[in-house]
């Protein structure tokens, strides 16, 4: 066992016995998500690196703090990449963060999330174990997919050690268009265009501008260039772009009023909550100020779920960051934290503020 | 050791007699069998070497119905096995002694086909190719395709995360479905995920995906409908040598192609099909590989162009390419009739699951030859050579004494190596009873031991399909001492 790895057991055990909770951290690029870090600081950047990563079997496997551009650039010298754009948030990013905070980037839709790339995690659990699932192959169902679980999670189950993650080649061509619509008939013609068989690897309305990114086969991307129309951006613009989007510099995400992320249907019609930017087809909207209580019960009529992605910890104290969940599923949710993390070392609060 | 003891690891004292008395006060009399010849059809799966009797077969019809069956069994500490179309070929569905099966092959209503946000809300007893029949007039299809489409149903497919031949481009089930409403041990309306494409808290969606039945009981399915290409066509590869075949797979990735099906066949599979099905195989190669790509005319053209070049370069012995889409469909029905192709060869037989990096594969195809020759059983090879799941199929007679427990020791060491080659016993399958004694090669007692936990998280007294997919430590024991005290060998990251 790796000697770091030995320390951090004892100190998760002095956390259980002492009942003062850890707070996980890498890059620390993602603190701002999720509820208020509560105890001691528990960095856990320094487990990094590249454990194996074998380009003809699309996977790559990685320790939790290697920083997130470092594995960008190994898989950017073979061509690769991770296919669900992650946010980085700040150059200290790291994979583990990526995981735990499980938040994917503009071309969600097209290809999956976090959780659909995750092959394998080794985790270090709340009893000091450290325990491996999945595996590095594509298809595995022997035991309950755990490595999923981990995605999303918050730090809230472990401390995930190292992540199997499948990789994608790049794609050979993109282009951007732009359109003047507004929100209704850009909402409408992303449900529609989603219906086809077009490359559309991300979309995004604002103020009355519907910006498509096409990825894909050259062949393909001329295609549906000349069927859409559209006005083509510049690559470096059009990359500017989507990049703005991805780790929010974007102008609308700038001020310091509270950011909501609502995920929605993609077909919910115009909500007129305020301010909006809609990503994802139409399936994440992104939305400044507002009511709270009136935007979860609007998100939640339309089928979907609202999470305060950032604001002050009083708002956040208030009316919690993530959409309640019902009677049943915070059984579960308790009795899984319960499970994994039964002293309530890791992270508590930062999903919800029983656990 | 039987296989099928381990089921009965847990026994339940269960008064059936009083149990049948409560579930009539639910249920209409037809949709309660006790008698033996009634419910001896329901005593196996797929996997049929292994049979058992539950005590009672109940055939709910709608949703409220089954949560009726679940508060009776929890309040009287039933089992309960949920079962769809039986396809399953790990024993999942096979009953528990002391329990009852529920059949939900009579919820079998498509909800809704919702062509403008391409989702399908179906019950869990819809066959799995129904759901793309009823979205194809919208252009649409659900893109995960095991070879038991046609009979399989939706609420199976999650129950084991079932995969298919499209799914290194397309996923597998996990990834293509949104929600699935089902009912706790208690009782209990339950929703993982939604119409959205995420939910909050924790991923229980990925965890009830491939769960075979021990989280929760399933009782609707919402899935993502994919646009059906404008174009697909396939290319076969004739190989005068499987390893060159297994290189020809990892060139065409290494080329940055995500082909849309990329199949491998052997010389016996081969041979097993095409009088069958007359696919148009070559009976001379010693592998064949099917290579899909589909897109649009444009993207369809240029990449398998390029397929046919990485082909031509690894020493394919012969090529050819769909023409039409009646071409692609003859080519594909012989990949798809491969088990019951082989079915035609033999008595019975065991189909594997294990999954290798793909880089192995060459070592694997002759390691299972050596096998073949020492337990002197015929063993068919049928390969997702996109995503490295492996499907021997295991030839063996159920009438001639031994011969089942030397298929399955056969079958025991192709996993036991899958594990030790980096990959897994199980890819598509699941564990079910058939392999839970090899959950002991790939995993350590102490993460069976966080299975259980998590499984208690969601069902505290165990009544839901005990005795599936997760051995007792007290088994893991057993089976790391069979094998001289040895851990688990599988290579821990």
């Amino acid at each position: 066992m790796d000697t770091l790895i030995g320390d951090w057991i004892g100190r998760i055990a002095e956390a259980a016995r002492s009942g003062r909770p850890l707070a996980i951290r890498g890059g620390a690029s993602k603190a701002f998500y999720g509820g208020p870090e509560q105890g001691e600081a528990f960095d856990v950047s320094a487990y990094r690196g590249i454990v194996a990563y074998e380009p003809t079997e699309l996977v790559v496997t990685a320790r939790a703090g290697t920083p997130l551009v470092e594995l960008a650039a190994a898989l950017a010298e073979e061509g690769q990449w991770l296919a669900f754009e992650p946010p980085h948030f700040g150059p200290a990013a790291t994979v583990g963060g990526m995981l735990a905070a499980g938040l994917s980037g503009p071309r969600r839709q097209a290809v999956g999330a976090v959780r659909d790339f995750v092959l394998g995690v080794k985790v270090l659990t709340g009893l000091g174990e450290v325990l491996s699932f999945g595996g590095q192959v594509m298809k595995n169902v022997a035991g309950y997919d755990v490595a999923r679980l981990m995605a999303g999670s918050l730090g809230t189950l472990g401390v995930v050690l190292e992540v199997s993650l499948k990789v994608l080649p790049l794609p050979v061509a993109e282009r951007s268009l732009r359109f003047a619509l507004d929100e209704a008939t850009a909402l409408a013609r992303l449900n529609q265009w989603g219906g086809r068989p077009l490359p559309i690897s991300a979309s995004a309305w604002h103020d009355g501008v519907l910006t498509l990114r096409l990825s894909g086969a050259a062949a393909a991307v001329a295609a549906a260039q000349r069927e859409l129309a559209g006005e083509a951006l510049g690559d470096a613009e059009g990359e500017a772009f989507w990049d703005s989007l991805r780790e929010q510099r974007h102008s609308f995400f700038a001020g310091d009023a509270p950011l909501w992320r609502l995920s929605l249907p993609s077909a919910t019609s115009v909500q007129a909550l305020g301010p909006t930017l809609i990503e994802w087809g139409g399936a994440q909207r992104w939305l400044r100020g507002g009511d709270p209580m009136g935007i979860r019960a609007a998100a939640a009529k339309a089928g979907g779920h609202a999470t305060l992605f950032r604001g002050d910890q009083a708002l956040k104290r208030s009316v919690g960051v993530f959409q309640p969940l019902t009677a049943p599923l915070a059984r579960i949710h308790r009795h899984l934290k319960r499970a994994f993390d039964p002293q309530g070392v890791f992270n508590a609060g930062r999903m919800y503020p029983e656990f | 050791m039987s296989l099928q003891s381990t089921v009965a690891d847990r026994r339940f004292a269960v008064d059936r007699q009083g149990l049948i008395r409560r579930l009539r006060e639910v249920l209409p009399t037809p949709a309660l069998l006790v008698e033996e010849e009634d419910m001896r059809p329901y005593d196996c799966d797929g996997l049929t070497a292994y049979r058992q009797l539950p005590l009672i077969v109940a055939l709910p019809e709608d949703e409220a119905q089954v949560q009726a069956i679940l508060a009776i069994c929890h309040e009287l500490r039933a089992p309960v096995v949920a079962r769809g179309a039986a396809t399953g070929l790990s024993g999942g569905a096979m009953p528990h002694p002391d329990g009852v099966l529920v059949s939900l092959a009579k919820l079998k209503k498509i909800l809704r086909v919702d062509p403008v946000s391409r989702t399908a809300v179906v019950e869990p007893g819809v066959r799995n190719l129904a759901v793309s029949e009823a979205a194809a007039p919208h252009g649409l299809y659900y893109a995960p395709d095991p070879s038991s489409q046609i009979a399989c149903t939706i609420g199976g497919n999650v129950a084991e995360n079932s995969g298919g031949v499209h799914c290194l481009k397309y996923g597998l089930t996990v990834h293509n479905v949104m929600r699935v409403r089902g009912l706790t041990i208690e009782g209990e309306v339950v929703e993982f995920g939604n119409a959205a494409l995420d939910a909050p808290g924790y991923d229980l969606l990925a965890l009830v995906n491939g769960s075979e039945g021990l989280l929760a009981m399933i009782t609707e399915v919402t899935v993502r409908l994919t646009p059906k290409p404008e174009l697909a066509q396939v290319v076969i590869a004739s190989f005068a040598d499987v390893g060159k075949a297994g290189d020809a797979v990892a060139s065409i990735i290494a080329t940055g192609i995500i082909p849309a099906g990329l199949e491998m066949m052997d010389r016996k599979a081969i041979h097993a099909v095409e009088p069958y099905v007359n696919a148009g195989y070559d009976m001379d190669a010693e592998g064949i590989l099917l290579c899909e790509s589909d897109g649009t005319p444009e993207e369809v053209a240029e990449e398998i162009g390029r397929m046919v070049a990485v082909l031509e370069n690894s020493g394919a012995s012969g090529i050819r390419v769909s023409q039409n889409e009646s071409e692609r469909l003859r080519f594909w029905a012989g990949r798809k009739a491969a088990f019951p192709a082989v079915g035609r060869m033999t008595p019975d037989y065991l189909c594997m699951d294990g999954t290798i990096p793909r880089k192995r594969l060459a070592e694997m195809l002759q390691a299972i030859a050596g096998l073949s020759a020492k337990y002197g059983l015929r063993c068919a090879n049928v390969f997702h050579a996109g995503d490295g799941n492996l499907h021997p199929l295991i030839m063996y007679d159920a009438n001639q004494p031994g011969e089942l427990d030397r298929a399955a020791a056969f079958g025991a060491e192709i996993l036991e190596l899958s594990v030790r080659f980096g990959g897994t016993i199980t890819g598509e399958h699941g564990v079910g009873i058939e392999k839970i004694m090899l959950m002991a090669e790939q995993f350590t007692e102490a993460e069976i031991a966080a299975f259980h936990r998590l499984k208690a998280a969601f069902d505290e007294h165990g009544l839901l399909n005990p005795g599936k997919g997760v051995p007792t430590l007290a088994r893991c024991r057993e089976y790391t001492q069979a094998r001289g005290g040895i851990a688990p060998a599988a290579p821990r990251y």
